[in-house]
């Protein structure tokens, strides 16, 4: 047998989306395997009618376990339980923060081999290997599994939602004694919104502004250029710098904030790691504006210019309205 | 209360990184350096211990790695830490994070902290996991990516419990640890202090102890490249991308007028 097991989560009565696509991924993999895509959903606010939704990206059976949200070791309790009493080869999680953290306590706890930032998965010879880009994604390296039970913890937005079916899964509740330390941490409050709302979603062009800025001030330049441009632009952030208080949560771009893909995205004093490139690499063209040459956004910026963004952002917001003006 | 910070050596960031073509592993040869994210994870524990909510007695750097890692304790120890372990053993060359996480969980078991800090990622791996595995092996609580740590002292002046928050998928998390427990730290923590002149003269008296694996009862089973769970099978080549057109600004009118013909051509303004 060959099942695999995916752990999904949830928020506010919706899925997340990389959650989704590991989901479809798993689905594909499975059948290729000659197994079943199975998904645990861990949540007090779970109904069943919303995790039998999740045979529409192809889960035959969720598992619903009653337990605190947002933190990871209790969901590594409840996989390892589901693990232990119903048998998966693998699990399989999408990108974010808390896959990390589960897949990894996963592994400890069951001797698995993991492999995290993976932007594939292929079948071959009924086992999966995984690939995971490495040194700035200039190569990939090809992993496969010695444990009983192998860990892929996905890349974000590595696997696209790819709707599997319309009928329902099974649903079954199972309860799940958590480890004296699991529950030894306790969420006080969950997803707070730092700083103004800013929508960046919708936007053709986002002027976006890192730790290169220098200050919080530094964004005025970005909002410049971004009212230069006119139309449905906007100013996103780096979390380095949302962490610094310098712009809004909301306006993220990345692993823990949003993924954008404008006709342009133009990266002002942003070093390109890559927690951030993951939000963004889907844009038409990307323009970077970095001083120091060796900026990893320079491997995949279309046009990328080095230099000091003081000078050049005013005079070019100064030739974008005379353009325009034409 | 004791401390003890993971550190880890890592290859220059400013030296190319690249793959032995023969074990597919990071070669680790070259310019060696302390992991620029634990250095965030020393100055979070010395602010503790300046911070003055709890008394820490000691703070301990720990580390696996080869010979040359004990320039990466000399560092830690010029940046706070009383005294250093290092970690070295052949058997654990070549170590999948997995393995690399059971094995600083067996130095951390011997250390008995109350609290145990690392940097959220290391520059080369570009892995966040570490501290999840070394948590689940020592049964305790941990968090990754925490940005801001209050601690709570009990009554009796005794270490409580941890306020920490991070930033994660939907906002912004505050979460409450009781002790002992593992924690990343984000790079937005603090700002590391820069090490004093006569703190990197002294960092090589402070006491540091070679440990190999049998001094732990770490079993060689469990370690190193070949009982690794996750088997590197074998590399290619991403995608490749074109490479993009660079303008090197000179003469920033220049540039501008570069820039705007770029974006008129494709018609982003």
């Amino acid at each position: 047998m060959a099942d695999i097991l995916v752990y999904v989560l949830h928020y506010d009565g919706t899925f997340n989306k990389n959650s989704l696509g590991a989901l479809c991924e798993a689905s594909k993999l499975a059948q290729a395997l000659g197994g079943e895509a199975h998904a645990l959903v861990l949540g007090d606010s779970a109904t069943t009618e919303l995790c039998a939704e999740l045979g529409h990206y192809g889960a035959t059976k969720v598992y619903i376990v009653d337990g605190p949200e947002g933190l990871a070791q209790p969901v590594v309790d409840a996989m390892a339980k589901v693990i232990a009493e119903r048998g998966f080869s693998y699990a399989l999680f999408g990108g974010g923060l808390l896959g990390f953290e589960i897949g990894a306590g996963l592994a400890a706890r069951l001797g698995a081999g993991v492999a995290m930032e993976v932007t594939g998965v292929r079948a071959e010879a009924g086992k999966l290997i995984a690939e995971r880009p490495i040194l700035g994604d200039s190569a990939i390296s090809e992993i496969s599994y010695r444990s009983d039970v192998g860990i892929v913890i996905a890349r974000l937005n590595a696997f696209e939602i790819t709707p599997a079916g319309s009928s329902d899964a099974a649903v079954e509740k199972m309860k799940v004694e958590f480890s004296p330390f699991s529950t030894r941490a306790r969420m006080v409050r969950r997803g707070e919104q730092r700083g103004e709302d800013v929508d960046i979603e919708g936007a053709d062009v986002v002027i976006a502004g890192g730790r290169g800025l220098g200050n919080p001030a530094g964004f005025d330049l970005c909002r410049e250029l971004a009212r230069a441009f006119g139309g449905a632009s906007a100013v996103a952030a780096t979390r380095a710098v949302v962490d610094a208080g310098w712009y809004p949560y909301a306006g993220q771009i990345g692993q823990t904030g949003k993924t954008v893909s404008p006709k342009l995205y133009f990266a002002a004093g942003i070093s390109g790691a890559i927690q951030h490139k993951v939000g963004m690499q889907g844009s038409d063209n990307i323009v970077a504006i970095n001083k120091d040459a060796n900026a990893p956004i320079f491997e995949f910026a279309d046009l990328g210019i080095v230099g000091d963004l003081n000078k050049i952002l005013p005079k070019l917001t100064a030739a974008i309205r005379a353009k325009k003006d034409e | 209360m004791k401390i003890c910070v993971l550190v880890k050596e890592v290859p220059d960031a400013a030296v190319r990184k690249r793959i032995d073509p023969s074990t597919g592993r990071m070669d680790r040869s070259g310019e060696r350096t302390l992991n620029p994210y634990d250095t965030h994870a020393i100055e979070a524990a010395m602010a503790i211990k300046e911070g003055g909510a709890v008394a820490v007695e000691e703070i301990v750097a720990v580390t696996m790695g080869p010979e040359s890692a004990l320039r990466t304790l000399h560092k830690a120890v010029s940046l706070g830490a009383d005294r250093s372990l290092h970690l070295c053993d052949q058997l654990l060359a070549g170590s999948d994070v997995a393995a690399t996480g059971y094995a600083l969980a067996k130095a951390l078991e011997r250390e008995q902290p109350d609290l145990v800090l690392l940097g959220q990622q290391s520059d080369d791996g570009e892995c966040y996991t570490v501290g999840a595995v070394v948590a689940d092996h020592l049964q305790m609580p941990s968090l990754t990516q925490v940005i801001k740590i209050d601690i709570e002292a009990a009554a009796d002046g005794q270490p409580a419990k941890l306020v920490c928050e991070r930033q994660a998928e939907y906002g912004y998390d505050t979460v409450e640890v009781t002790f002992p427990a593992v924690i990343a730290v984000g790079d937005a923590i603090n700002e590391p202090r820069y090490p004093s002149l006569k703190a990197i003269m002294g960092a090589k008296k402070q006491p540091l102890e070679l440990l190999a694996a049998s001094d732990l009862g770490i079993d060689p089973e469990r370690v190193g490249g070949e009982y690794s769970a996750a088997q590197w099978i074998g590399a290619k080549e991403p995608p490749k991308k074109a490479k993009g057109t660079m303008i090197e600004d000179q003469d920033t009118d220049a540039t501008v007028e570069q820039i705007v013909a770029w974006l008129d051509e494709r018609k982003l303004i």
